[in-house]
């Protein structure tokens, strides 16, 4: 078995006179006391080197969290934290419980597929207690102009406007009706 | 608007600014003046033996400031560390970091330890105080400087270096390969672009030690050694035309090649990056350095006029590599991946990723190159005495 102390200037002497050696009329020369004395630094190089691996490797240990690697390239424990957080937002379904008939004029119109929270905002606690967190109504000058401003990335067939040419800073509620847009306010879609 | 024609909306604001072009302009000049050293180490280059230690230490204090512009654009530096933590194979971008610590660590640190051990030492019983402390530390409790010793750090020197040619290529060739592999974008997307990244490193590092080997020589009141300063020009030229020869393949495969990207980087060359591309990189800091310094080889030109000659082209080197880096960089973003419209780069003056910043990054290695001088002069002794 190799004796790291005692073995590592061997080696080093062996692999750095093996060029030397290889010379015609070079010899490999006796393994002295002294040659162990002139490789000595290195040794010394590769025992600080070894130093700073292994207090890597503590350093390393310490800072990696148990959980690392549990499922895959993160942590664990990520994930049980994740599903502690607070719910925010109730989920369509909850909202359509009470307000159905939103959903009726809704699910006509080409705002069918639009969750009621992404207009409106998180619910869950108004879900929770109807009484107690009434939601704002949202302003739809500023709220339908983040879908319907023109742009000339989106697609052609996409309703767009340039607001300001458009409804000259009128919320855009006052002729349509926002759950179905096609509708003038008030007005419901005939089945 | 800063855009014409169709952008897409995450194109018109480039994500790469100005630091991205620092980042490999200043990795190229390490793996540079690390090749220019090896000359010297493992080819046996005898006449540029006044600059190898100087271009060990250039590239040492470039390769310190390389990874700052990527810190200072990505922010929260302090999650570098997570690379080395928690390493992800499947990133290139993840992998560089041990790159650049293989060639920090295991390449250059090291062979300038071998290469300067004999000074530590001596330094470390000829000065006094913390100086002292320094340098005692640096010999690592070993002052053996027998005959026998110095053999050793001779060949372990050429072990390192003959292991650091490969790894120069690969620290720079990986910036290259970062690139090239970016499939989504035809500008950078060419499997040349690690090889042309190489070369170009090469040609950058050459001239900044030619350069500052003879400010060096200036500053200290030194007479420079032309033989030295004729064999790095001599060597400058031949990467040129490799480098050059490379740029101009892939030039020449794209026009031919004329895929649907050939109109929307057409254009580009010749509104936005004209004077980038074709003024700055392709006439000024190519053809003229290339033609000049051809010329000298050819043709009999004074001493005086050679250095001249010399300090022109050094210069005009190192802006026609900066302006590559730039034109790959920041021209890579300019153009919609539609091909149809075209954005525009106004770089900060005073950010985190501003004018200041990159000025700053460029400027800091100079500083630590003149500290490092301080503490490991890379004259030899007969010459420092001469000076004094």
């Amino acid at each position: 078995m190799l004796n790291v102390t005692d073995d590592f200037p061997v080696m080093t002497y062996f692999c750095l006179t093996y060029k030397a050696a290889r010379k015609p009329g070079g010899g490999l020369p006796g393994v002295s006391l002294a040659t162990f004395k002139d490789a000595e630094h290195i040794v010394r190089l590769a025992v600080a080197s070894a130093i700073v691996l292994v207090i890597f490797l503590l350093v390393r240990a310490h800072f990696i969290p148990k959980s690392f690697g549990q499922y895959g390239h993160y942590r664990g424990d990520a994930l049980a934290e994740l599903t502690a957080k607070p719910i925010h937002y109730a989920g369509h379904q909850t909202c359509e419980q009470c307000h159905s008939d939103v959903l009726d004029v809704k699910k006509m119109g080409k705002h069918a597929g639009v969750n009621c929270e992404g207009c409106h905002g998180p619910q869950a606690k108004h879900a929770e207690d109807p009484g107690a967190g009434k939601p704002v109504l949202p302003d739809t000058k500023v709220l339908c102009a983040r879908c319907h401003e023109a742009n000339l990335a989106k697609p052609k067939n996409f309703p767009q406007v340039v607001t300001a040419d458009h409804s000259g800073g009128e919320a855009c509620k006052t002729c349509h009706q926002p759950h179905s847009p096609l509708l003038a306010p008030g007005e419901k879609k005939k089945s | 608007m800063p855009f014409d024609g169709f952008m897409y909306p995450n194109e018109v604001e480039l994500q790469w600014s100005v630091l991205i072009v620092v980042y490999p302009f200043l990795t190229g000049l390490v793996a540079g003046a690390f090749i220019l050293a090896s000359l010297e180490r493992i080819f046996h280059v005898e006449a540029v033996k006044p600059t190898y230690r100087l271009a060990l230490l250039t590239a040492l204090s470039f390769l310190l400031v390389a990874p700052l512009p990527l810190q200072l654009h990505l922010g929260r530096p302090e999650r570098s560390l997570e690379m080395y933590l928690t390493p992800h194979t499947s990133s290139a971008m993840a992998m560089f970091g041990f790159v650049y610590l293989w060639y920090l660590m295991a390449v250059i640190l090291l062979e300038i330890w071998l290469e300067y051990r004999k000074e530590i030492v001596l330094l470390s019983q000829s000065t006094t105080g913390l100086k002292r402390q320094m340098y005692r530390l640096l010999t690592l409790g070993s002052s053996n400087l027998s005959e026998g010793a110095l053999k050793v750090d001779d060949k372990v020197g050429w072990v390192v270096s003959l292991i650091g040619i490969p790894s120069a290529f690969l620290l720079h060739g990986y910036v290259g390969f970062i690139f090239g592999s970016i499939k989504a974008n035809p500008w950078w997307n060419t499997p040349l672009m690690p090889v042309v990244f190489l070369f170009s490193a090469m040609v950058s590092g050459i001239a900044i030690v030619l350069l500052i080997y003879m400010a060096t020589c200036k500053l200290r009141h030194i007479k420079i050694d032309m033989r030295c300063v004729d064999t790095i020009a001599q060597y400058l030229l031949y990467t040129f035309i490799i480098d050059f020869g490379l740029e101009m393949l892939d030039l020449i495969h794209r026009i031919y090649e004329a895929d649907e990207s050939f109109h929307s980087l057409n254009f580009m060359m010749q509104t936005k990056l004209f004077f980038s591309q074709v003024v700055l990189q392709i006439a000024l800091g190519t053809v003229v350095p290339i033609l000049t310094l051809g010329f000298i080889q050819i043709f009999h030109v004074p001493e005086k006029v050679r250095k001249l000659c010399y300090s022109i082209c050094g210069a005009l080197t190192i802006i026609g590599i900066f302006a590559m880096r730039w034109n790959v960089v920041i021209g890579g973003q300019l153009f919609s991946k539609s091909f149809l419209g075209y954005t525009t780069y106004k770089v900060d003056l005073i950010s985190r990723e501003g004018e200041l910043i990159a000025a700053g990054l460029l400027l800091l290695p100079f500083i630590i190159l003149a500290v490092m001088v301080k503490i490991l002069p890379p004259w030899p002794r007969d010459e420092v005495s001469a000076a004094d």
